[in-house]
């Protein structure tokens, strides 16, 4: 299950941005920061947030073993 | 831990919307330009929010209906985080409004915005639903009073956040229709990060309330089964 999930969203994500990049026009360029994306340092921020969300998540897990452990104590 | 297949889900979910939320390409909007991709953040939360109060409204229902104290804990819970929701949608919502309406509008026009009003309202009668609840002692009561007054809080929130907004001047978008669930209507490339947030976000918030109800359960464990 766990693997198939993960198998599912790799795939997911390899095939996504090729035609998610194709469609872009003159107008787009103008209106959005186009560039950042390559000098701009965006990908710090991308880092950045992902390393936040991935300790919240952490703490979300620790959280939840933390509670299992009670309830199995508590029977 | 506790291992659930939507755990993982709503892990992935929420990387694939950061990492594709800020990296892929958006369609061009002339007031919001990158701002667009706060649809990923800041409009998911009050999706994440509408979808907890309905858990929640279910299970004061369900509580009415059982007198069971156990549907009472995971009402209360899903409405808590349903506030949680809410709030971080109130505060990302200030500082979007504040870099891209004040461009092009008047204070006056910002400060009556009838979304932020409708949406305070709605805030306020939740708030009210946990001052409620803490003012009873009596278990039952408390319990009782609570489901009721969660299924009043819920009707309002259509008027007071879904209909009242679109029938006004509004700067909030949303009037005549639903901007955000009109297949026609967003672009592909929102729409390719924008439904996957929604429910990364919103799984975020049922596994916050089931550790919470998990937590409660344990706590009123002798209540429960007394």
């Amino acid at each position: 299950m766990v693997k198939k999930i993960f198998l599912l969203f790799t795939c997911l994500y390899m095939a996504l941005p090729e035609w998610v990049l194709a469609q872009t026009t003159d107008t787009e360029k103008q209106y959005t920061a186009f560039d950042m994306r390559h000098n701009g340092k965006i990908y710090v921020v991308v880092c950045v947030m992902l390393m936040i969300l991935t300790g919240l998540i952490l703490y979300l897990v620790r959280l939840d073993r933390k509670i299992t452990k009670l309830e199995k104590e508590n029977k | 831990m506790r291992k659930s297949w939507w755990k993982i889900l709503c892990v992935c979910l929420l990387f694939y919307t950061v990492a594709g939320g800020l990296l892929f390409d958006m369609p061009a909007r002339e007031i919001l330009h990158e701002t667009i991709r706060n649809m990923f953040f800041h409009v998911c939360m009050w999706f994440a929010m509408m979808i907890l109060f309905t858990a929640s409204v279910v299970y004061s229902v369900k509580y009415l209906r059982s007198q069971n104290l156990k549907h009472d804990i995971y009402a209360v819970n899903f409405a808590k985080t349903g506030i949680l929701f809410a709030l971080l949608g109130y505060a990302t919502g200030a500082v979007w409004a504040k870099y891209t309406w004040t461009e092009y509008a008047d204070d006056t026009q910002i400060f009556t915005e009838p979304k932020l009003t409708g949406a305070a309202v709605a805030l306020l009668i939740y708030f009210a639903y946990l001052v409620l609840r803490g003012s009873l002692t009596d278990i039952d009561k408390k319990a009782r009073i609570g489901a009721v007054y969660a299924i009043f809080a819920y009707a309002m929130l259509f008027p007071s956040i879904w209909i009242l907004p679109r029938l006004m001047e509004s700067l909030h978008p949303g009037k005549g229709g639903n901007p955000a669930l009109n297949f026609r209507d967003s672009d592909d490339r929102i729409k390719m990060v924008f439904y996957p947030a929604i429910i990364g976000w919103t799984l975020l918030g049922v596994w916050i309330t089931s550790l919470k109800i998990r937590f409660d359960l344990i706590k009123e464990k002798s209540l429960l089964n007394g």
